[in-house]
């Protein structure tokens, strides 16, 4: 990571990061936008280059997942419960998997980071600094690539992959008399923070209103000098 | 007191007790709660680290030893912000005493011994609500080993604090780390108000003293009567409930 591995807040007092060699990109968006079938893509074309990934998913923790998924289907949580599992679940994935890559060698491809529960807590109605310190310890980014969306445009998506879920509908915010409403009103307040966040962090905005090439073409433009750096005598195509 | 912990607005109170493994304090605790319902007052009990929702995580990652200190602290603030949401707040709201073993002082101890940073978890814990008394019962890490060691065969891995490698036997391992907890314990008595109880006096005596200071705390403490708890204010204010 250039310069040496930084974080937002305060790193984690008891581990030495050095200068980790590979490199952390973050692809973030909101739910149905197409995440996961982008990033297979980019992992593909980035170990046919030769380069080794590892993918990294929100909730995805050996330690949490399990937990997490017992909570959504019936334990009544409330947001800061919510806010604690994800940080607790990311601070798994960030000590055990993503730093040790990173240490490796590897491209880490995030599905999902930080900006999204900053995201959930804000549209939450959350104090926004406590979030904030409680992930301060994680590593900013080489790289956030938004895949931005419309509220017209992610509708018929989720729609037909299988529809709108309760938590991403916000349904624990009450905001509508069913999914659709809820869900439409929630994934508002989402897009428009994710837009401010986009300002705020630097993110590179990709318009994944698209169809799926269009959006892959654009997200290796962006990664490719990324990690075109670490390996400066082999060419990549973007 | 820290600035992020507020003085609660609720008709209840919350006592704490805090003190390092085998200082006593469960004990005291069970004895303040017998004699609080003898009183006839309504009385609630919430332990550290009990709720539902984290246990079985809790109790495998412990099992095969694969917590960092800072996934080991989130998991305990999790736990806690359940029971603060079910155990805690809602007895304190409908006026009842809400006895503690334990509370955000065993994570500012412990996880910062396991190295995490001080201001970062009292941070983590902003959301909690400030106690309305906490003793904390000190005690000399001989007396605390003796305790521990007649009461069962063998210390736990993280009660030892073993995944830290202070050293390989046990009981040494425990030494050290509960001294280390003894000293942060020790640093927040002035930051957090304890009233501190010699943990190394006769049970009875410890008993009186704590029996003395909650009747001061509960001066202006006004039990829930019968008919008189709070109602929310909504569509059934005002209705019977029957």
């Amino acid at each position: 990571m250039a310069g040496g591995a930084r974080t937002f807040g305060r790193p984690l007092p008891y581990l030495k990061l050095g200068r980790p060699k590979g490199k952390l990109i973050a692809i973030e968006g909101t739910d149905g936008v197409g995440r996961s079938t982008q990033i297979a893509l980019l992992q593909q074309w980035l170990e046919v280059q030769g380069f080794p990934v590892m993918v990294t998913g929100w909730t995805r923790s050996n330690l949490m997942s399990r937990s997490i998924d017992a909570a959504k289907s019936g334990h009544a949580l409330n947001r800061l419960t919510f806010s604690l599992l994800y940080a607790t679940d990311f601070a798994d994935r960030l000590e055990n998997n993503i730093i040790p890559a990173l240490r490796a060698g590897f491209v880490v491809l995030a599905d999902r980071y930080i900006y999204t529960a900053m995201a959930r807590d804000a549209v939450r109605g959350a104090d926004p600094s406590w979030i904030r310190n409680v992930l301060g310890f994680a590593l900013i980014p080489d790289l956030v690539c938004y895949l931005d969306i419309d509220l017209e445009h992610l509708n018929p998506r989720v729609l037909a992959a299988g529809g709108m879920n309760y938590w991403e509908s916000g349904m624990d915010l009450r905001l509508g008399e069913d999914l659709f409403d809820s869900f439409s009103r929630y994934q508002t307040a989402m897009l428009h923070e994710f837009e401010r966040m986009s300002k705020e962090f630097g993110f590179t905005v990709i318009d994944a209103r698209r169809d799926i090439d269009a959006v892959q073409a654009d997200l290796r433009e962006a990664i490719a000098p990324i990690v075109v750096k670490k390996k400066a005598a082999k060419a990549v195509p973007a | 007191m820290y600035p992020f912990m507020e003085q609660h607005p609720y008709p209840g109170r919350l006592i704490v007790v805090e003190g390092i493994d085998g200082s006593g304090k469960s004990t005291q605790a069970m004895l303040v709660r017998k004699w609080l319902e003898a009183e006839g007052y309504p009385v609630r009990f919430t332990e550290w680290n009990s709720s539902s929702l984290v246990k079985e995580t809790t109790k495998l990652a412990k099992k095969k030893k694969f917590l960092t200190p800072t996934t080991f602290s989130l998991l305990h603030a999790t736990d806690f912000a359940d029971r603060l949401h079910h155990q805690i707040l809602p007895p304190l709201k409908g006026g009842a005493i809400v006895v503690a073993d334990r509370y955000t002082f065993t994570a500012f101890a412990r996880d910062v011994v396991r190295g995490v940073d001080p201001d970062w978890v009292r941070k983590l814990y902003a959301f909690a609500i400030r106690p309305d008394l906490v003793f904390y019962f000190r005690v000399p890490i001989e007396t605390s080993i003796e305790r521990i060691l007649n009461g069962r065969a063998k210390l736990k891995y993280y009660e030892a604090g073993m995944d830290l490698g202070l050293a390989t036997d046990e009981v040494e391992s425990f030494r050290i780390f509960q001294s280390r907890i003894l000293r942060e314990y020790d640093k927040m008595i002035e930051e957090f108000d304890f009233t501190v109880i010699d943990a190394s006096s006769e049970i009875d005596e410890q008993q009186t003293a704590l029996r003395e200071r909650v009747s001061k705390m509960l001066v202006n403490y006004r039990a829930p009567k019968r008919g008189t708890w709070p109602v929310a204010p909504g569509p059934l204010a005002g209705r019977s409930r029957t």
